[in-house]
Parts: structure tokens; C-alpha cells; sequence
């Protein structure tokens, strides 16, 4: 017998777990007739599985947390037991920013303190000057690519809310904002950096993996009623995007996925693209230059796809450090809950390996600047900072 | 309604003849103050300049998600914004998410004068949709016509048949191979494209 499912997603890159179990027939051999939705906004995403059009989504994890919290849109619980990708988004800046950082630059550009240093000096330039603010797209105010933009520039001392403007832009329209100089830099996700840079209007800057070693990213989400009626059901689909994870990251299969993430239904564009973000290895200026790292987007490859509770606290203390909701500890234990990896273990079991404290990071997200991250005093974490709209 | 009990409404939609099927719609019922957005470039600073009570905006529009920026605490912001009716009116989002629509409403407004502009919003968005679907069965149906009027020109040159020859063997084809006759009309056309 199939259970029929519908499970919706936005076009990019760290949708592929949820599209190759699919394409490759992975959710088909799980007994599972998925269909696959398309949608143009996050907000769509999160409404449809919030009243059950979706049984399933790849949704933004500060999305699925602050829908379990109630903020910014009815509260419905979500749980995620399953990451669909971490890192994977970049930073990239117009070639005018890009000319004015280097010429502020003290140090080695590859270090977010030291560009978000020149971004401080090339601000308070700019001010002086009597120069508009300038202005950063990011995707979702609940998104990672807002938080990560906002943790890099106010490590530098630039105050996110003050200094510039930071609007929400729709991913498709990224690059073209870029281009007509409606912002002058981004954060999003694969493929946006790069089809910015192959088009000569934008210089990737970071990696956000330069700036958090973990970063959970989208999650695969369902509603935790529907997880308490349907245990098997979620199994079954938690087994399909796992064998897809692995699939995309055998090397030998990467063309392939790349091939079949292209095709218009899915992602739409080019699976050259699409392949370097498989790959890790991308072309970062409009001069050719290549940049390679292992850590660009993890699919399931190092425990990625394990959730963990760590990091759902570090994105509900950045929640509260932008002053989008009050410190409560009983918020912070809601958000812990919504990543599960007891639902990712029951299915499993532990064969795909624990995460790594990888990289430079000694605790779960392995930031680049402020104290070492623990759930257990985000208060104390957060006083560390000098800027924030959090007040204790 | 004075003009000034009327709520403002601010309807966001690329597609114009949406917009003002939607926007007569509201004008009929007593809304009169309603402005149609169909630029999506500032779209943040053109709704903080017309500071609406109540924004629409289409599901198929990305859009959306510039919307969502205005729940955040920002001093740009006059007023917080609350979304769709209540947190209880399950059925209301439903329907809305339904008819391909959705409603952002600023705090303040009361729960019953929202009522009236979703449900007529609703309707109309079916209305529209339903009007798309007929738009397009015609289209295909012309398109359908098209190509079996091309298809009996082939076949009476070729067999050397009268039109109404043509059309009976294009008809008792597709009845016992149980496909429509455009299909068959449109073998016909590949066909003699491929033979040509």
C-alpha cells in the first residue's frame, strides 16, 4: 500500500534530499507517493503546512521554531527530525561595496572580523560622507541568512538596525536587486550567490561557513500532530530523504543529482551551477577566481542531518538578541524540542555517525567571534555582545 | 460608510485585471478607500506611505515574504501587524489559502469588519480563477481547432478526400483508438512534419 504525501519546497540547492528521494524513487521504495509542490515564498510554505495542504516541508529552521512559538504568525508546533542541509549560504557584495571593503582592509580578507572591521570603517565613511545607509537582502526575517548577516557585521561594530538597512528580499529577485543596485550585498542561499558572480554584479565575500562552522539551514518539517498520528509514515520518509543524502554526497553521483536538481520543475538552472555547490567549489569574483571548501553545504555527510537541540537554542538566542521575542525559558526549552534527534535516532540508529566538533568551533555552531556557545545560559552568552536589541 | 469609517486597503497583485476585478468588488460593497499595488521594487516604503488597515496580496506573488518583514520591531513600522482574522479562525486561512490569497491586517481593526473584506476577497479570487480556467479552455480549444483544420488539409491532398471525408476518418480513427481527435490531428501534422 502507498501513502500519498505532499511535501512543498522553495528552488534551492539544500532542497535535494526531499527532491532525489523522489526523482530516484527512494520515498517510492518507502511505500511513499510524494508529491512535490513548488513554492515562490517561505510564508507560503510555513501557511500550507501549518493547515495540512503540506504533510511535509523543507522549511527554514528559525521558521519551524518560531512557528512552534508563535511569533510573527499562529502558533502551530512543528518538529524537525531530520536536517536537509547545513551551511550552504554565502554573502555576496556588489563590485562597488567589494572595492570599497578591500581599500579598507587591515588584515587577511578571508577573516569575517577583518571584513566586518573595513565594513565598519567604509560605513562610518559613507555617513560621513552624507551617503544613503547601505542596504543588505536577506530572505525570511526568521531566517538564518538574517542572522548571520546581522552576527558578522555587529562582530565588526556595525549595529544591524542603525548602520544599514536590512530588507527581505525574495531569492529570485536577489541577483537582480544586486544588479540595479537596489542593495548593494545579500545573504542567501545556492544557486543565488553564484548565478550573482557569473553575471559580473556580485563578488561572493564569505561563506557562511567563515562565520559558523554548524549552521543548521532547512530542516524537513511536519507538523507534530501529524508526527504523533503518523510515526511510520515519518519513519518511512525520514529513511527516503537519508538514502537521498547519502546518494548526493558519493562524489561519483553528484553529476547526476546536479542533472536532475536543474531541470525546470525543481530548481531551474543550469546543473553546472548546481554541481558547484554540490562540490564545494565555487567561483567567488566575476574574475574567474575559485574559492574551494569542504564545509560550503553539508548534506547528510558528518552527522549533518542528525538535528541538533544546540543548535535550535543559538538560533532562538539570536531570536532574542534582535529583539524579535523576550527571553523565557520555557520559549528556549519549546525551541530545543522542535529538533529531534530521538526521532532521527529511533529511525536510523546511530550508523551515520554522531556530529563532529569540526573546524575551529568548540562548542555546537562554532562562531568566528564572542564566547563559546552553551544552551544553558544564553543570557550570559548574549551579554557578551555589545550590540543587540536584546534587553536582560 | 463615511469614507472615513472605510478602511484602507491596499491590494498587492501583479496581475492587473485581478486587481480590479477585486478592487470593483470592494468599491460595490462600500470599501472606497483601496489602492492597487503592481510594483513590487520598495514595496515596504509604498505601503508605509499609504499606511493601510488592511493589505491583500496573492500567494503566487514571492513578495509575500516582504511582508512578513513588517511583524518585526523596527522603528519604520507605526503599528504592529497581525495576520488573517484570529488565531481561531482556522477556517478563514483555510479558505484564503484556498482562493490563492492572503490577508494582512494591522492591529486595531475589528474581528467583524474584517469578516466582510476576506469573504468578498475569497469569492472574488475564485471568481477569478474560475474565469482564468474558462480563458484557457478556450484558448486550447481554438488552438485545438487549428490543428485539425491543418490536419484535414494534409489528408485531403494527400488521400485526395473532401473535407468531410477527412474529419470522418480523423473521427472514426480516434473513437477506435480511443483518443481525442486533436491527438490524432496532431499525429497527423508530426507525422507529415517528419515525412516532409
Amino acid at each position: 500500500m502507498t501513502t500519498p504525501l505532499h511535501i512543498g519546497f522553495i528552488p534551492l540547492v539544500d532542497a535535494s534530499a526531499l527532491i532525489i528521494a523522489v526523482d530516484k524513487g527512494f520515498a517510492a521504495a518507502e511505500g511513499l507517493d510524494v508529491t512535490l509542490t513548488r513554492e515562490v515564498s517561505w510564508s507560503n510554505v510555513r501557511d500550507k503546512l501549518n493547515i495540512g495542504h503540506f504533510d511535509a516541508a523543507h522549511l527554514l529552521a528559525p521558521v519551524a521554531i518560531a512557528s512552534s512559538l508563535g511569533l510573527g504568525h499562529v502558533k502551530v508546533p512543528i518538529v524537525a527530525p531530520f536536517n536537509l542541509g547545513l551551511n550552504g549560504n554565502a554573502i555576496t557584495i556588489s563590485p562597488g561595496l567589494h572595492a570599497a571593503i578591500m581599500g579598507e582592509i587591515d588584515g587577511d580578507p578571508r577573516n569575517p572580523l577583518v571584513t566586518a572591521q573595513a565594513l565598519a570603517r567604509v560605513v562610518a565613511a559613507r555617513r560621513k560622507a552624507g551617503a544613503e545607509p547601505l542596504t543588505f537582502g536577506m530572505t525570511f526575517p526568521f531566517s538564518t541568512h538574517n542572522y548571520q548577516l546581522r552576527f558578522w557585521m555587529a562582530a565588526g561594530g556595525v549595529d544591524p538596525d542603525e548602520d544599514v538597512h536590512l530588507v527581505v528580499l525574495p531569492p529570485p529577485y536577489m541577483v537582480d536587486s544586486l544588479a540595479n543596485g537596489h542593495v548593494d550585498a545579500f545573504c542567501v542561499g545556492a544557486p543565488w550567490n553564484s548565478v550573482a558572480v557569473d553575471l559580473g554584479v556580485g563578488h561572493i565575500l564569505h561563506f557562511v561557513s567563515d562565520i559558523l562552522v554548524r549552521a543548521a539551514e532547512k530542516v524537513l518539517a511536519v507538523r507534530q500532530s501529524w508526527s504523533d498520528k503518523n510515526p511510520e509514515v515519518l519513519a518511512a520518509l525520514i529513511r527516503a530523504a537519508s538514502r537521498a543524502a547519502q546518494f548526493i554526497e558519493q562524489p561519483d553521483n553528484r553529476s547526476e543529482a546536479a542533472h536532475i536538481l536543474a531541470r525546470p520543475e525543481y530548481i531551474g538552472v543550469n546543473a553546472e551551477v548546481i554541481l558547484r555547490t554540490l562540490d564545494g567549489r565555487l567561483k567567488i569574483s566575476p574574475d574567474g577566481k575559485i574559492r574551494e571548501s569542504s564545509r560550503y553545504l553539508l548534506v547528510g555527510r558528518e552527522g549533518a542531518a542528525r538535528p541538533d537541540p544546540a543548535q535550535a537554542a543559538w538560533l532562538y538566542a539570536q531570536m532574542v538578541r534582535w529583539g524579535q521575542t523576550a527571553m523565557r525559558p520555557d520559549a528556549l526549552k519549546t525551541a530545543m524540542g522542535v529538533f529531534r534527534p530521538d526521532l532521527y535516532d529511533a529511525t536510523l540508529g546511530h550508523s551515520l555517525g554522531q556530529p563532529g566538533k569540526s573546524g575551529s568551533g568548540s562548542d555546537a555552531v562554532g562562531a568566528f567571534a564572542g564566547p563559546a556557545f552553551t544552551p544553558d545560559d544564553i543570557a550570559g552568552h548574549l551579554a557578551a555582545f555589545e550590540i543587540g536589541r536584546w534587553k536582560p | 460608510m463615511s469614507a472615513e469609517s472605510s478602511p484602507k486597503i491596499v491590494i498587492v497583485d501583479e496581475s492587473p485585471i485581478r486587481a480590479a476585478i477585486l478592487e470593483e468588488g470592494l468599491r460595490e460593497a462600500g470599501f472606497t478607500r483601496v489602492v492597487h499595488i503592481s510594483e513590487m521594487q520598495s514595496l515596504l516604503a509604498r505601503i508605509y506611505s499609504e499606511d493601510p488597515d488592511v493589505i491583500l496580496i496573492d500567494l503566487e506573488n514571492p513578495s509575500r515574504d516582504v511582508l512578513e518583514a513588517m511583524f518585526q520591531v523596527s522603528r519604520a513600522v507605526r503599528r504592529p501587524i497581525a495576520m488573517f482574522v484570529d488565531q481561531s479562525d482556522a477556517a478563514s486561512i483555510q479558505a484564503s489559502v484556498d482562493a490563492g490569497v492572503s490577508a494582512y491586517i494591522v492591529d486595531g481593526l475589528k474581528k467583524e469588519r474584517i469578516k466582510p473584506i476576506l469573504d468578498l476577497c475569497i469569492s472574488r479570487f475564485n471568481a477569478f480563477s474560475k474565469l482564468q480556467d474558462e480563458l484557457d479552455r478556450t484558448k486550447s480549444a481554438l488552438e485545438e481547432r487549428k490543428v485539425i483544420d491543418r490536419a484535414k488539409g494534409i489528408l485531403m491532398k494527400v488521400k485526395g478526400l473532401t473535407e468531410d471525408e477527412a474529419y470522418v476518418l480523423m473521427r472514426s480513427t480516434a473513437m477506435r483508438e480511443k483518443k481525442k481527435i486533436g491527438e490524432i490531428a496532431q499525429s497527423i501534422l508530426t507525422a507529415s512534419e517528419l515525412l516532409k
